[in-house]
């Protein structure tokens, strides 16, 4: 149920952000979600891709600094209060989240959310009690 | 002159009193510490075997890994019992330079600032200001006992607080300011702010040290604070300021040999030098009880004047600071070694740490940047963590190092490689030789 992020440092300075992209168009690396935290100083760009593995290593050997980061991707119905509907159950147990995005699939029915939290597995063990649909890694890579 | 039977003596009866306190210090090494007794036994070698000043070369050197290895007190010379102040200064890893002083060490301390202060023309007419920092550190305390010996007027206000010191310089009718060169040009930046010309105060004649310094900035310094600026060399490991001062001449400072015993070695082979020729300081401790070093490596690189000076003190003058032989910087008076950043980020849990050390100048303040490469033992994909990271480690390299410092997170890479080793230091600042 957990799936694999590609975390990457990027100093705030211009063409950094194309340098990741281009060596991942490059090696035909597919970017299915994609975040930046930034602050004055730096960035934090957080991926998922449809090969997660591979990102990974084309990355490190461009020097870049990556890190795999184990989120979980919830599918929501496109509609208002699907999302509301899993952010009060991690708020009722007292999950911290540590960051989030989401992304709208192909199909355009449904969305998907990332989550990072502090207690992963505890936080897919209250999900799947409460019968909200965690996706595999498999499914968010080739959403 | 303060002691002229010293400061002006002949040659010969300079040399004949530095080899008979050289015998003494190498019998009371021998006779009080492990350390020197074994180096000395390794080669062979007893004090009795040391017949001239020249014999000293046949002596191993003394540097400041073997001051680590013995901290703090291993190489104390004296009882703890004698031993009536100590100094420390930064180390080249998490440990301090400790050193210790006999009440004797002090008052030889006292007189060799006083003729420091007399060389730059201080008296007992004098107000002096003294704004090096009061407390481990041996520039407050040292230049104040010195002040006292020579009986001038006292204003120990230590360093910081800027406004207040140009305050106390223009209410208190100082007339000799003792402090760090660049602190004196933020002094005279910050009087101007406050709409004070330093150049029209009583203020004649300042002493300048604790960290290098050029002619363009002696030049800078008498012009914007209206003084004749002398250069003052020490370091604690040999006793602190006073080791040597400039005179009315400005050219060249003259050391209190009958005190030190200075050479001028080949930094890489570790063979004397002759007069003239440019190397690393070395020197011995003829009078020193608590804390007497041998042949003691400073890693200051300058050159020896023997030519007479004409303001008719005979002791030998050696040339300003042209440079370190080693990576160690001083920013604010205080000595950095790139190695201490390096230990801060080891106990952070990076395992092979990247990082420069960015010096500059800004508006007469040394500034120090860090530059620190995101290694993936470090990086985190939270904002708050990785932020949480910057601040720790500026908070422990500030704490090592006893000055503000900040810290840039960088990506790997950034900093430039030669031949495999990372370069650590950029310094702006010019400060030697310009």
């Amino acid at each position: 149920m957990k799936v694999k992020q590609i975390s990457v440092f990027i100093e705030n300075k211009s063409g950094r952000l194309a340098g990741v992209t281009r060596v991942l168009g490059e090696n035909k690396i597919n970017i299915r979600a994609l975040s930046v935290a930034d602050t004055t100083d730096f960035g934090i760009l957080r991926l998922i891709v449809n090969d997660p593995v591979k990102a990974e290593e084309v990355l490190k050997k461009e020097h870049f600094t990556v890190s795999e980061t184990e989120v979980i991707a919830v599918e929501t119905p496109d509609q208002p209060g699907g999302l509301a509907r899993v952010l009060n159950i991690l708020e009722e147990k007292g999950v911290n989240i540590e960051y989030m995005y989401a992304f709208v699939g192909k199909t355009r029915e449904n969305a998907v959310v990332v989550f990072r939290v502090e207690e992963i597995d505890r936080a897919i063990q209250l999900l799947n009690a409460s019968g909200i649909r965690l996706l595999t890694g498999g499914e968010v890579y080739k959403f | 002159m303060w002691s002229p039977e010293y400061e002006s003596m002949s040659r010969r009866r300079l040399e004949e009193l530095q080899l008979k306190r050289l015998k003494a210090t190498l019998r009371r090494v021998y006779e009080n510490v492990d350390f020197y007794r074994r180096k000395m036994e390794k080669i062979g070698v007893t004090p009795e075997d040391i017949r001239s000043l020249e014999d000293v070369r046949y002596l191993p050197f003394t540097t400041k890994e073997d001051l680590r290895e013995n901290y703090p007190f291993g190489l104390f010379a004296a009882k703890m019992d004698e031993v009536v102040r100590i100094h420390a200064s930064s180390g080249t890893t998490g440990k301090m330079t400790v050193v210790g002083y006999t009440r004797n060490d002090i008052k030889t301390w006292a007189e060799i600032m006083a003729r420091s202060i007399s060389s730059a023309s201080g008296g007992i007419r004098d107000r002096i200001q003294i704004a090096y920092g009061y407390g481990l550190f041996t520039g407050g305390l040292g230049v104040h006992y010195g002040a006292e010996m020579v009986g001038a007027t006292v204003v120990p206000t230590s360093g910081g607080n800027t406004k207040r010191q140009v305050q106390v310089m223009k209410d208190f009718g100082i007339t000799m300011l003792a402090c760090t060169p660049s602190y004196a040009l933020y002094m005279a930046e910050v009087a101007a702010e406050e709409g004070i010309d330093l150049r029209t105060l009583p203020l004649k004649a300042g002493i300048f040290g604790a960290e290098p310094w050029s002619e363009s900035m002696r030049r800078e310094i008498q012009e914007k604070l209206g003084v004749k600026a002398y250069d003052i060399y020490g370091l604690s490991e040999i006793i602190g300021p006073g080791v040597a001062i400039e005179c009315q001449e400005q050219n060249g400072l003259h050391i209190s040999e009958d005190h030190f015993l200075v050479e001028v070695i080949d930094p890489e082979a570790g063979k004397p030098l002759p007069y003239g020729q440019e190397g690393e300081l070395v020197f011995t401790t003829l009078t020193k009880e608590a804390f007497p070093v041998i042949r003691y490596r400073t890693k200051d690189v300058s050159l020896l004047y023997p030519e007479a000076c004409d303001c008719g003190r005979t002791m030998i003058r050696m040339n300003r600071i042209l440079g370190r032989t080693d990576d160690m910087l001083i920013i604010r008076g205080v000595n950095v070694f790139p190695s201490q950043i390096e230990s801060v980020l080891l106990a952070n849990g990076d395992t092979e740490p990247h990082y420069l050390l960015v010096v500059d100048r800004k508006g007469n303040l040394d500034d120090l940047e860090i530059w620190v490469e995101v290694s993936e033992k470090l990086f985190s994909s939270e904002v708050r963590k990785l932020e949480g990271l910057g601040r720790r480690i500026k908070k422990e390299i500030e704490t090592t190092l006893g000055i503000g410092v900040r810290v840039k997170l960088v990506e790997p890479k950034t900093i430039p490689r030669s031949e495999g080793k990372a370069k650590r230091v950029v310094d702006k600042r010019e400060v030697y030789r310009v």
